[in-house]
C-alpha cells in the first residue's frame, strides 16, 4: 500500500524517487488504473490482483468466458461494486476512497453502455436520453436538450419518431443504440461498454462497432469494451486483455492471461487463450458430461 | 428388500442437537443481518430525505399511485369490515340486552384497530408489493446501476419519494377506512338490525374521543414508514430473474404484514400507557 501513496504525489510526469532524486516518467499517467484489485462476493473471489492501466485515447477490449468477472470489473471501475482490496486511480485520485458526492461527480466523466441496455421502463426514449443531461446540468434549456437528443439519436441511426415511444416497444438492437446515445449524452471522457454486440445480428454488430470507433475518433473518448466477440474485439480495440475464471486457476496463477495488441493474440502459446479465440470446447465437454 | 450391510447407524442425539443448534445459529445470524441491513437502509433514507429535496417530477406519479389509486380498495374493505363487525357482534350484545350500545364497540374497534391495520394491510398488498416488484425489476435489469452511473443517488431518487408518499398519505387512507367502516357499521346496525339511531351514535361518541382517533393515525404513520422501507429494501436486494422479482414482492408483503402486527401491539401498549398517564384512562366505558 505504500507504493500507492507515492502515486498520489505524482505531479504531472515528474516525481521524486526514494533518494529524493527527481525523475521524469516515461509514460503519461493513465486515465484510469486499477492496482492490486480484488473483488469478492460473500467470500467468493471473482477478481484477483488485477493491475490494468487504461491510457487516454486508447480502446481496450476485455475478453473472457462467461462468468469470469468481466461485468464485475467494469462495474467496479465506476464504483458500482466496492472492491475488497486495492485501488482504482482516476487521474491520480483514488476512486475507492471518494465520498458518494465526489463519486457521483466523477461518474459524469464516464458513459456506461449496459449489457441489456438498462433503459428506464417508465420513461420515453426522449426522457431516457435526456436523463443524464437533466440530472447533471439542470440549468440546460429545454430546446437545447431537445437538440442534443435529436443529434444523439441521429448519430446512432434512430429517427425522431421513436422519441415518444417506450423502451418495451423497441427491438433489442434499437434499445442498445438508445443506451449508447444516453451514455454519450454528457460527453464522457471514458466509455464503458458491456457486451455491446452480444445478441445482435452480424450487421447490427458491425454497426455498433462502427459507432464505437466513431465515438473514439470523433468524440475523442477512451473506451473499455467487454465482449465475447473476437471479431469485434480485433476490429475496435488497440489492446486486448483476457481474463480467466478464478475457479479454473491455481492459487498463484495470474488472472490476466493476455494483455497486448490484437495482432499478437493469435501468436500466443498459451493453450487457454488459443482455446478461447478459436472457440474450442475441448475438455470442457468431458467435464460437463461427467457431472 | 435385503438390508444393505453398511447402513450407517442412526445419528446420535448429540449429533442431531449439534446440527440443530448450527441451523438455529445460522437462522438467527441471517435475521440479525437482515435487520441490521434494513436499519442501515432506513437510516440512509432519512439522511437523503433531509440532504436534498426530492424533485416534483419524481413525487407526483408516486403520490398519485399511493394515494388516489389505493382509495377504492380501502373504501371497499373498510365498509365491509364495518358491516361484518355489526353482523358478528350484534347477537352477543342482544343476548345480554346491550344492543343499543353496539355502536360504541364497533366504532371503537374500527378507529383504534381495524381502520389503521386494514388501511396498512391494503397499502402493503397493493403498493408495497408493487414497489418491491418495480424496484426489483430495476435491480435485475441493471436500471438501478444505470441510474447510479449517471449521477443520482438511487436512495434519494427512488426510495425517498416512495417513503414520503407512504408516510404522508397513509393517515388519509386510514381516515377513509375509518369513515367507511363507521358508515357500513351504522348502516347495518341501524337500518338492517334495527338499533336505535340516537343510542347508536350516543354510545359511539362516548367511547370514541379525539385521543382514539389520534391513536389510530399515529400508529398508521409507523405502518406506512415500515411498509415503504421493507418493500424498497426487498426491491433493492432482489435476486436475479423473474423468480427473484416475484419473491421480492411476496416477501415484502409477508414481512410488512408481520411488522404491522408487531408495531400495532407495541404501539398499542405504549398509547394505552400514555393515555392512562396523561388522560386518566380510556375515553369512555362500555357501561357508563
Ligand atoms: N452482485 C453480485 N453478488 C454475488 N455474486 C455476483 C454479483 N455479481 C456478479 N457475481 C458473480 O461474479 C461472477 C462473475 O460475474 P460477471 O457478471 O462479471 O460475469 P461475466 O464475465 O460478465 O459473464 P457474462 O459474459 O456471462 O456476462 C459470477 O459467478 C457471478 O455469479
Ligand atoms: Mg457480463
Amino acid at each position: 500500500m505504500t507504493e500507492s501513496k507515492d502515486k498520489v504525489t505524482w505531479e504531472g510526469q515528474v516525481y521524486s524517487d526514494a533518494e529524493g532524486q527527481r525523475r521524469v516518467l516515461r509514460r503519461r499517467r493513465p486515465l484510469l488504473e486499477t492496482e492490486h484489485l480484488y473483488v469478492e462476493f460473500d467470500g467468493r473471489e471473482v477478481l484477483r490482483d488485477i493491475n490494468l492501466p487504461i491510457r487516454r485515447g486508447e480502446t481496450v477490449a476485455i475478453i473472457g468466458e462467461s462468468g469470469c468477472g468481466k461485468t464485475v470489473l467494469l462495474k467496479t471501475l465506476i464504483g458500482l461494486n466496492k472492491p475488497t482490496y486495492g485501488n482504482i486511480w482516476l487521474d491520480g485520485v483514488d476512486l475507492t476512497s471518494m465520498s458518494s458526492r465526489q463519486l457521483s461527480e466523477a461518474r459524469t466523466r464516464f458513459g456506461f453502455v449496459f449489457q441489456q441496455a438498462a433503459l428506464f421502463d417508465s420513461m420515453t426514449i426522449w426522457e431516457n436520453v435526456a436523463f443524464p443531461i437533466v440530472q447533471n446540468r439542470p440549468k440546460t434549456r429545454k430546446d437545447e436538450i431537445n437538440e442534443t437528443v435529436h443529434r444523439l439519436l441521429l448519430e446512432v441511426g434512430l429517427t425522431q419518431d421513436v422519441e415518444q415511444r417506450y423502451p418495451a416497444e423497441l427491438s433489442g438492437g434499437m434499445r442498445k443504440r438508445v443506451g449508447f446515445a444516453r451514455a454519450l449524452a454528457i460527453n464522457p471522457e471514458l466509455m464503458l461498454y458491456d457486451e455491446p454486440t452480444t445478441g445482435l445480428d452480424p450487421i447490427m454488430s458491425d454497426v455498433i462497432n462502427e459507432m464505437i470507433i466513431n465515438a473514439r475518433d470523433q468524440h475523442k473518448v477512451t473506451g473499455v469494451i467487454v465482449t465475447h466477440d473476437m471479431k469485434s474485439a480485433k476490429k475496435v480495440a488497440d489492446r486486448i486483455v483476457m481474463l480467466y475464471p478464478l475457479r479454473r486457476l491455481g492459487e498463484d496463477e495470474p488472472q490476466v492471461l493476455f494483455d497486448g495488441p490484437p495482432d499478437e493474440i493469435d501468436d500466443t502459446d498459451d493453450k487457454r487463450v488459443w482455446q478461447f479465440i478459436n472457440g474450442y470446447a475441448g475438455e470442457r465437454l468431458m467435464e460437463m458430461t461427467k457431472n | 428388500m435385503p438390508q444393505s450391510q453398511w447402513t450407517p447407524r442412526k445419528r446420535s442425539w448429540r449429533h442431531r442437537l449439534t446440527d440443530l443448534s448450527i441451523k438455529i445459529g445460522e437462522a438467527v445470524t441471517r435475521r440479525v443481518r437482515f435487520f441490521g441491513d434494513l436499519t442501515f437502509f432506513a437510516a440512509s433514507t432519512v439522511f437523503w430525505l433531509f440532504a436534498r429535496r426530492p424533485s416534483k417530477g419524481t413525487l407526483v406519479p408516486i403520490f398519485y399511485n399511493v394515494g388516489v389509486l389505493s382509495l377504492p380498495v380501502v373504501i371497499l374493505t373498510g365498509m365491509f369490515v364495518g358491516m361484518v363487525l355489526a353482523v358478528q357482534s350484534f347477537p352477543q350484545f342482544k343476548l345480554v340486552g346491550l344492543e343499543s350500545r353496539i355502536g360504541g364497540a364497533i366504532n371503537l374497534s374500527l378507529v383504534k384497530e381495524l381502520g389503521p391495520v386494514l388501511a396498512a394491510t391494503m397499502l402493503a398488498g397493493r403498493v408495497g408489493s408493487s414497489i418491491a416488484a418495480e424496484l426489483g425489476t430495476m435491480r435485475v435489469t441493471e436500471q438501478i446501476d444505470a441510474l447510479t452511473s449517471m449521477g443520482p443517488n438511487p436512495i434519494h431518487y427512488l426510495v425517498v419519494p416512495r417513503f414520503l408518499a407512504c408516510l404522508i398519505l397513509i393517515p388519509g387512507l386510514t381516515i377513509m377506512a375509518d369513515a367507511m367502516g363507521v358508515f357500513g357499521g351504522a348502516f347495518l346496525s341501524i337500518d338492517v338490525l334495527g338499533v336505535d339511531w340516537g343510542y347508536y351514535w350516543d354510545y359511539s361518541r362516548r367511547m370514541v374521543g379525539p385521543f382514539e382517533i389520534f391513536a389510530g393515525m399515529f400508529k398508521s404513520i409507523f405502518f406506512g414508514g415500515a411498509i415503504a422501507m421493507i418493500s424498497c429494501h426487498q426491491g433493492f436486494h432482489c435476486e436475479a430473474g423473474a423468480e427473484g422479482v416475484g419473491k421480492a414482492a411476496t416477501h415484502s408483503f409477508v414481512i410488512s404484514f408481520v411488522m404491522i402486527l408487531i408495531l400495532d401491539l407495541v404501539l398499542g401498549i405504549f398509547l394505552d400507557r400514555f393515555q392512562t398517564a396523561f388522560f386518566g384512562g380510556p375515553t369512555g366505558g362500555m357501561l357508563g
